[in-house]
């Protein structure tokens, strides 16, 4: 049987961001799949050398467009953890809602993209339309949609009073509904279960092996959540890792579809416990060290190190991205897959290029 | 940094460091280069049951290589890839080896301060003089 390298994106109907495969196949199975990447490289980590680590925050939320929240959130960690920064639980507790609420709708915005990849349009409109109720209270709180800007070192800009946290229980209430309706259709529709199981299979050891994080270590099995370390105010509500044994791309779907309910409960519990208080502290100086901190993003796991010389210039800030830790595996599942399954497994990474062409 | 373990290593050790990180399972979260003054300091961070240890080795000189991990670690193609486009440094041995292609950077080696972008652009267009010019003021006072 002869050879054909067939091109896949940069442009592509399910491909948002530009990556690029050389798909070599036989007959319609995928033999090998050869990655190009690099399309949009911003650089934007060298120019933490050039702007105050006070404002970077505005460029760090920036990396992406959808789990900007959480950039801007780790960045600050990182930050406040060299200098020995104490965060007034408050803040800790608004972080850790808005993170979750960027996790809703990050989810949402994942099952909408593979419902439209695979031609079921009317899901991909009811996750959307989901999706738009998520991103109202955020823009309530924040004032943004998906660029919060809430987020400061030593705190957060912004409060959310009692009347406001009223509503959005009340509005989470409906949003839960709305949700339980809509992942019964992912989890038990034939057409959707035909796409995606026994569909683009990675082992537990594999997955591991590989460098997976976020949802698809946890659908391979391995229980492993950045949550669980407890920063901002999950130290006061410990996550349980939601997993799947079966690694296949319906077990991708499957555990996203299960999170979107834990981020739920966790915003209730993080509105029942949060404390009274400040929202900031004045920072001042400049920082001197270094560290690695990890946070769970949407996507998995991001990595933030910083370095800093005690000028007010970061000697080095790197992020290591969710996709780009998951980039090997989907290389790895591709091949003997049938041409057509393609892109439902490489959106079943949920892959953020801009997050790594950061 | 104070809750992560940071060992020091040398090359000639790196691989079998990091081979003994694979016997005990631990999961390769990342390679890290940052660009000090004469050197690039390499950091690999591993994970087990969530707790992070750390590898870090310095390369010094102006042409700095070092033995790929990629036989150990297969993911690491990507971030010795990254590190070559980024900072210049000759991986030895990569399984997948993009040979300068993985990023479409404009200009050569854009994170490296040892040997920078006009070096080796004179017959680039006009718009590649622009980044060389606002090169930060570190990166250029080590080049000259």
């Amino acid at each position: 049987m002869a050879r054909t390298v067939i091109p896949f994106g940069p442009q592509h109907p399910v491909l948002p961001e530009p990556v690029h495969l050389d798909l070599v196949v036989e007959d319609e199975k995928v033999i090998e799949a050869r990655p190009s990447i690099g399309f949009i490289h911003r650089g934007l980590e060298k120019l933490a050398e050039t702007k105050d680590y006070v404002e970077f925050v505005y460029v760090a939320e920036r990396i992406c467009g959808i789990c900007s929240f959480i950039h801007g959130q780790t960045y600050c960690q990182a930050v406040e953890t060299i200098m020995n920064i104490p965060v007034p639980p408050r803040a800790l507790y608004l972080r850790t809602v808005w993170g979750e609420l960027s996790r809703l709708h990050s989810h949402l915005l994942w099952l909408g993209l593979m419902a439209d990849g695979m031609g079921f349009e009317s899901l991909f409109m009811h996750s959307w339309r989901v999706r738009e109720k998520v991103l109202n209270i955020i823009e309530a709180t924040t004032g943004g949609r998906v660029i919060f800007g809430s987020c400061k070192v030593g705190g957060v800009r912004r409060d959310i009073n009692a009347d406001t946290i009223k509503t959005i229980l009340k509005d989470l209430d409906g949003i839960e509904k709305d949700l339980r309706d809509l992942t019964r259709v992912f989890l038990n529709d034939r057409s959707v279960k035909a796409r995606l199981c026994g569909i683009g299979v990675l082992t537990k050891q594999e997955a591991w092996d590989l460098g997976c994080v976020g949802p698809m270590l946890r659908a391979s099995g391995v229980a492993q959540d950045m949550r669980q370390q407890g920063y901002a105010a999950f130290k006061d509500f410990p996550v349980v890792p939601i997993t799947r044994t079966e690694g296949d791309s319906y077990a991708r779907c499957a555990v996203r579809c299960e999170e979107l309910f834990q981020s739920v409960q966790i915003i209730r519990q993080a509105f029942a416990k949060i404390p009274d208080g400040e929202i900031a502290v004045k920072v001042t100086g400049n920082p001197t060290g270094e560290t690695i901190t990890r946070t769970e993003q949407p996507r998995g796991e991001v990595v933030y190190h910083l370095k800093a010389n005690g000028t007010k210039n970061l000697q080095r800030f790197r992020v290591r991205t969710p996709t780009f830790a998951n980039l090997p595996a989907m290389l790895k599942v591709l091949p003997g897959c049938d041409l057509a399954d393609v892109p439902m497994i490489v959106l079943t990474i949920d892959p953020c290029i801009s997050c790594t062409e950061r | 940094m104070s809750q992560e373990q940071i060992e020091l290593i040398t090359i000639d050790t790196l691989l079998e460091k990091v081979r003994a990180k694979k016997a005990q399972n631990c999961r390769l979260v990342q390679i890290s280069a940052t660009q000090l003054p004469g050197q690039i300091e390499l950091t690999y961070s591993f994970d087990l049951n969530s707790q992070l240890s750390n590898l870090r080795l310095s390369l010094p000189g102006e042409e700095p290589h070092l033995p790929s991990i990629s036989s150990v670690y297969l993911c690491a193609i990507l971030y010795e890839n990254e590190i070559h486009d980024l900072f210049g440094v000759r991986v030895d041995g990569i399984a997948v080896d993009f040979k300068g292609k993985f990023y479409k950077t404009a200009i050569k080696f854009p994170f490296a301060s040892v040997k920078l972008p006009c070096a080796s652009s004179a017959a680039a267009p006009a718009a590649d003089a622009a980044p060389c010019a606002t090169t930060p003021p570190a990166t250029t006072g080590a080049t000259k």
